[in-house]
């Protein structure tokens, strides 16, 4: 009972929140309403005793991606009515990529290994029970190499998104701190002894 | 002897309410919960009441090094009492201090934003660790609940940053923004070498990881992680000399430049609030937590939560020492530090920890 | 080379950092140096510049002969004088006002006065709850002479050598 009424609660909030994300003028706020969806969402996967999975969702979504995003969206100046002009003339394509998301995402939820959870499979495991022990042992036996191969494009990833940021060549000058801290008073001031003048 | 306070509170206090307030079938649900309340005001009370009386210390403190002697006059019933009652005019003073909403700011976040700051940080103490069976939830993945809610703590800077319509409190934002993403990352791998030392994410067990004494303790085998995690922590908090987000001589006061009375005091609560957090967290994972460090000597070596009050202290004061010795960092110094010198210290700490614990390399890991 | 590991793992282990703290840690045992302003007080040189008095001659006859030259070279203008012949032929101020929002407290006036009339005393807590209560015409600065006379005059006997 208590259960089914937290579950429809944040339900309910996730698809309010995710309808408000791509419906919001102002793109803030979208930002803001997606941060809210990630925390309903995370909420509803704690009910399905995956805490491991939602507290990441929390630590690395909530906590890194969403704020990058408003970092660059706060500092856009974004002109909605020039973004809304477009929508009749993009609709066809738009709902064309919609139908296409629903029905991978049917054929992902349908398929064997996603079968939704029986409610009868929930609250068997004890308080005891470590997710995050069963999932490490998971990614490094059965998955080690999908886990390996997701790693190196990721690194593939960020190399390249570093490169791309250093396309040109260096013609600033920058203060080099390593050099600045290693200077002593030695190297730069001569004490000198003088008679003083009478 | 708090078991035995709180056994009497639950017996003659909660059972008889939840007894006259609900429905029989409901009781033992209603005692469940009055109890978890119980628990909670009996951890946050007395962290509000040292928020408070850290900002005293800290002007005291911060008074003392500069050869000042602090706030010394108001106190109780005419006596000044070395200014103990400041804190409380402060509070009273606040509150009654009205709330100014500028033109052109946006009124639901900058209402919101202050609480959005304060409620992680205060949310986080829910899987803290007193001594080893005093705790309010004893989860398993404790370490990662603490990561995700000090990951949080950014959004109410972020967005009063945002809210406030004002262009010294959006800088802040941005800084602040800027400064955390840095700051967590290597933070989150000097917490990933705490768990591979003790094998476990519950708070609980990693103090019992470092059993032994205080050369077991993992500010030892990980002294870099310690450091990494202790000064990732004061620049988390945005403290002196980290605290470029409110950094008054460029930005005014950064994010809460709008801020006024209780909704300004509301953020400098938060930034208490995670500064305790923080020397919580670094004595509970580096230094043993309620351990003492007299371990294996009879009476000073038994564990108690005074170990723990007294590893908090501290640390807060170390806070407060930084704060008083350190001038404040320039913003790109902060990104180098955090980016170029932090995170790869972290790296390699972490396999030389991987190392110490497969090699099972006494006395810490065997 | 062993300079170089030397310096670094100096930066690594925070060394100086740790410098800084062992000072202001050895600054947190010193004496304090505060004072508790209304019991305690700083000690005030006998030339100490505060608010403003007319004196008089030991006979009650006020000092001032209007001479003017304390408004003449008060940078401020924070002075103005009227003056008129009194009946027994000596020249007397009507009017002798001082606009201590004006003032700057700079002494020139004491430093003019050829007869000790105008001088600066050492009251300094002083305060105006209206505007017009830092407006000091006549009446009250002879009032204020009044009070403080013993103390100016020994300032001035103690400070006579230099002038």
């Amino acid at each position: 009972m208590f259960e089914q009424i937290v579950f429809y609660s944040f339900a309910a909030m996730l698809v309010f929140s995710a309808s408000m994300v791509v419906s919001m003028r102002n793109p803030v706020h979208a930002a803001l309403f997606l941060i809210l969806a990630f925390f309903t969402s995370a909420a509803l996967w704690l009910l399905l005793q995956a805490e491991f999975l939602a507290i990441v969702l929390v630590l690395v979504y909530v906590g890194a991606v969403m704020v990058l995003f408003l970092f660059v969206v706060m500092m856009l100046d974004i002109n909605v009515t020039v973004i809304r002009e477009g929508f009749a003339r993009h609709l066809p394509v738009g709902i064309g990529v919609a139908i296409m998301m629903l029905l991978s995402m049917g054929l992902i939820v349908g398929s064997k290994q996603f079968q939704l959870v029986q409610p009868e499979d929930l609250n068997k495991f004890d308080p005891q029970f470590s997710n995050t022990q069963e999932l490490g042992l998971a990614l490094y036996t059965d998955y080690l190499y999908p886990f390996e191969i997701a790693g190196a494009i990721l690194l593939v990833a960020i190399i390249a998104a570093i490169s791309l940021t250093m396309r040109k060549p260096r013609t600033h000058k920058t203060p080099k701190p390593e050099k600045q801290v290693s200077v002593r008073s030695q190297d730069r001031v001569r004490i000198v002894k003088m008679e003083s003048e009478k | 002897m708090i078991e035995s306070i709180y056994e009497m509170i639950r017996s003659y206090l909660l059972q008889p309410a939840a007894h006259f307030l609900v429905p029989a079938t409901f009781e033992s649900e209603a005692l469940y919960t009055l109890e978890v309340l119980v628990k909670i005001a009996a951890i946050l009370i007395p962290v509000l009441v040292v928020v408070a009386y850290i900002t005293y210390a800290e002007r005291k403190v911060i008074g003392f090094i500069q050869g000042r002697i602090g706030p010394n006059r108001v106190g109780f019933f005419g006596f000044s009492l070395w200014g103990l009652g400041q804190p409380i005019a402060d509070a009273v003073k606040l509150i009654f201090k009205e709330i100014i909403v500028p033109s052109g700011a946006n009124k639901f976040l900058f209402v919101i934003a202050p609480i959005l700051s304060l409620a992680p940080s205060l949310a986080a103490w829910a899987v803290i660790p007193f001594s080893e069976n005093l705790v309010l939830a004893d989860i398993n993945a404790g370490l990662l609940y603490i990561l995700a809610l000090t990951s949080l703590a950014v959004y109410g800077v972020i967005i009063a940053g945002w809210a406030s319509n004002s262009k010294y409190a959006f800088l802040g934002a941005m800084r602040s923004a800027a400064q955390i993403v840095a700051y967590e990352i290597a933070m989150g791998f000097a917490l990933v070498g705490v768990l591979i030392a003790a094998g476990s994410l519950n708070l609980g067990n990693i103090v019992m990881a470092q059993d032994g004494s205080i050369f077991h303790w993992f500010w030892l085998p990980l002294f870099p992680l310690f450091l990494v995690y202790f000064i990732s922590g004061v620049a988390e908090t945005n403290r002196a000399p980290f605290d470029v987000a409110e950094g008054e001589s460029e930005i005014v006061a950064g994010f809460h430049v709008e801020y006024g009375g209780m909704a300004f005091s509301i953020f400098f609560m938060a930034e208490y609030a995670n500064m305790i957090m923080i020397a919580v967290l670094t004595s509970i994972m580096f230094c043993g937590g309620w351990l003492s460090p007299f371990q294996g000597i009879p009476l000073i070596g038994e564990p108690s939560l005074f170990w723990l009050l007294l590893k908090i202290s501290f640390f807060m004061f170390l806070f407060l020492w930084f704060r008083a010795t350190f001038p404040r960092y320039r913003y790109d110094q902060i990104m180098r530090l955090g980016w170029k010198v932090f995170i790869p210290i972290t790296i390699v700490w972490l396999v030389v920890a991987a190392v110490l614990v497969v090699a099972d390399v006494p006395p810490w890991f065997n | 080379m062993i300079e170089t590991t030397k310096q670094y793992l100096q930066s690594l282990m925070l060394w100086e950092l740790l410098k800084g703290l062992q000072l202001t840690g050895r600054y947190l045992f010193k004496r304090k140096i505060t004072v508790q302003y209304p019991e305690e007080k700083t000690p005030q040189s006998a030339r100490f510049r505060g608010l403003h008095a007319l004196r008089r001659y030991p006979n009650g006859e006020e000092r001032c002969i209007a001479c003017k030259l304390c408004e003449a070279v008060c940078p401020a203008l924070a002075i103005t004088i009227d003056s008129e012949q009194r009946e027994d032929g000596t020249r007397r101020t009507t009017r002798y006002d001082i606009d201590l929002s004006k003032c700057i407290f700079c002494g020139f006036c004491e430093e003019s006065c050829p007869v000790d009339s105008i001088v600066e005393t050492r009251i300094f807590e002083y305060h105006g709850e209206k505007r017009s209560d830092l407006l000091m015409d006549k009446q009250r600065l002879l009032e204020v002479g009044d009070m403080a006379e013993a103390q100016i005059a020994e300032d001035r006997a103690s400070d006579a050598m230099f002038r």
